[in-house]
């Protein structure tokens, strides 16, 4: 025990209760259980997904050949667009709650702690959607040796999102009307993993590698585990402050 | 070179200072900018190719520039805020986002309005043109953001995180979107390959772009100055001032 001048009593670090890879995995235990018991908010997503798919060949043409030439960018703006919609729920439950401000007084680090919340958000929404979207391609005359890479793709990229979508979610999860904003916020950051997502889907359609478009998405996805989950406990600090 | 620093941080030392430096940018801002239009609207050449519709160029390009640098000295004063909370760099970030939206709107207008004669198009899904509307829209989302807080130095913070990590997104931008378009769709034209200039050409462009980068400065220091004057409206100092001043 340290003593301090006020005659306070600090517990050394090393007591802290819990180590970090304890705190990170019940970190994600308790997420997992919270997101299961809501299974709605779970599939709101991918019901999403799919109704926006059945709209193109509805309002633009049912015409196979012509689907075919737009269902990467279909597919890819449809599941971003999905992604978003999961985002507001991310941290303001935890919010309202007062569960937010727990985990930033934790003596593990918000970073870590915060990046556990956005794998169980991957794993919920974005791994969903990636397994879901080759069932859309058949349906939008995707050719058959493009589904793999689709769903490759929308794995990798989808992680990108849900750690950049969480600044966003963490920047607005302290406003009242935060989803539009949260919008705005958070899509003009999502074009790059947009571009080579759907590029990648497109380079195996026309027979190109796809090797280069998928490396360029772990490099994106790579940046982002290093950087956003500084951004996001920054902001989450700043929301629960402010 | 510290205290220099210091000093600068305090807004009423900044306010004292600018007042000092705001008439010569001023200055420097009109006569580069009347010497420069001047010259690029009367007497530089007109282009073999373009004719005369090249001009827009002379607004054009330092608006672009002006576009991003302006993202980049926000990102920087949201950086100095966050570490050093220096509450002068935090309303200098305030005053410069709606001048940086304000010049990419420009730019990109007189690219629109370039467009016609040269490409027979408003606009094309190029790659410097799609970066620069994204840019745009981060810019509007800072503004929005720092407008949806209450309290202001939570507004101040979040505004700051945002522009640090749109600040990382524009050169991946930039690059990203130059790959997609050579990638998929042959490029028709490029505002990036420029006919290599003549110098009668290139000189009032640089006398613009700096006369650009100087009504900035200067627009910068008067607007900031006003912030401070509202942020600190309950200073001594100010209240002070606004009894001299009557």
């Amino acid at each position: 025990m340290l003593e301090d001048p006020r005659g306070l009593r600090h517990l050394p670090i090393e007591e802290a209760p819990g180590n970090l890879s304890d705190a990170l995995l019940a970190m994600v235990k308790r997420d997992l259980t919270l997101m299961l018991r809501h299974r709605g908010e779970v599939l709101n997503p991918l019901v999403f997904f799919a109704l926006v798919i059945t709209l193109f060949p509805i309002g633009i043409s049912p015409d196979p050949a012509l689907l075919t030439v737009i269902a990467p960018g279909l597919l890819w703006v449809a599941a971003l667009l999905a992604a978003l919609l999961s985002l507001d729920s991310l941290f303001r439950s935890d919010y309202d709650d007062g569960c937010l401000e727990q985990l930033l007084l934790a003596p593990q680090p918000l970073a870590a702690l915060s990046l556990a919340k956005v794998a169980v958000h991957w794993l919920l929404t974005g791994l969903p959607l990636a397994l879901m979207a080759p069932l859309l391609g058949v349906m939008l005359a995707l050719p058959a040796g493009s589904y793999g890479v689709l769903a490759l793709s929308l794995a990798l990229g989808t992680a990108s999102l849900s750690l950049i979508g969480a600044i966003g979610a963490a920047l607005t999860v302290g406003l009242a009307r935060g989803g539009v904003l949260l919008s705005l916020l958070v899509l003009p950051l999502y074009i790059p993993v947009l571009i080579f997502g759907a590029g990648a889907v497109q380079a195996a359609i026309m027979g190109d590698g796809v090797l280069a478009h998928l490396a360029i998405l772990g490099a994106l996805l790579a940046v982002g585990l290093i950087l956003a989950p500084w951004a996001i406990a920054a902001s989450l600090r700043i929301s629960i402050n402010g | 070179m510290w205290a220099f620093i210091h000093k600068l941080g305090s807004p009423k030392w900044f306010y004292a200072i600018s007042a000092k430096l705001q008439p010569w940018f001023w200055v420097a801002a009109a006569v580069l900018l009347v010497v420069g239009s001047v010259w690029a609207l009367a007497f530089a050449p007109a282009d073999y190719q373009q004719g005369n519709s090249f001009r827009i160029m002379y607004v054009h390009v330092p608006a672009a520039f002006l576009a991003q640098s302006i993202f980049i000295s926000m990102a920087v004063a949201g950086l100095v805020y966050m570490v050093w909370k220096i509450k002068v760099a935090d309303m200098a970030a305030a005053v410069m986002a709606p001048l940086g939206a304000a010049m990419t709107f420009i730019s990109l207008f007189s690219g629109a309005v370039w467009g016609v004669p040269t490409w027979g198009t408003w606009w094309m899904w190029d790659a410097r043109l799609t970066s620069m509307l994204i840019l745009l829209f981060l810019y509007l989302g800072v503004i929005a953001l720092r407008g949806a807080f209450s309290s202001r130095d939570s507004a101040s913070r979040a505004a700051s995180v945002l522009a640090m990590v749109g600040v990382i997104n524009i050169p991946i931008i930039k690059y990203s979107v130059d790959w997609w378009y050579t990638l998929h769709q042959p490029a028709t034209f490029s505002i990036t390959s420029r006919p290599s200039m003549p110098m009668e050409m290139w000189l009032p462009l640089l006398i613009m772009v700096l006369g650009f980068y100087c009504f900035f400065i200067a627009l910068t220091l008067m607007r900031t100055r006003s912030e401070i004057l509202r942020r600190e409206s309950s200073k001594r100092w100010v209240q002070e001032l606004v009894e001299e001043r009557g």
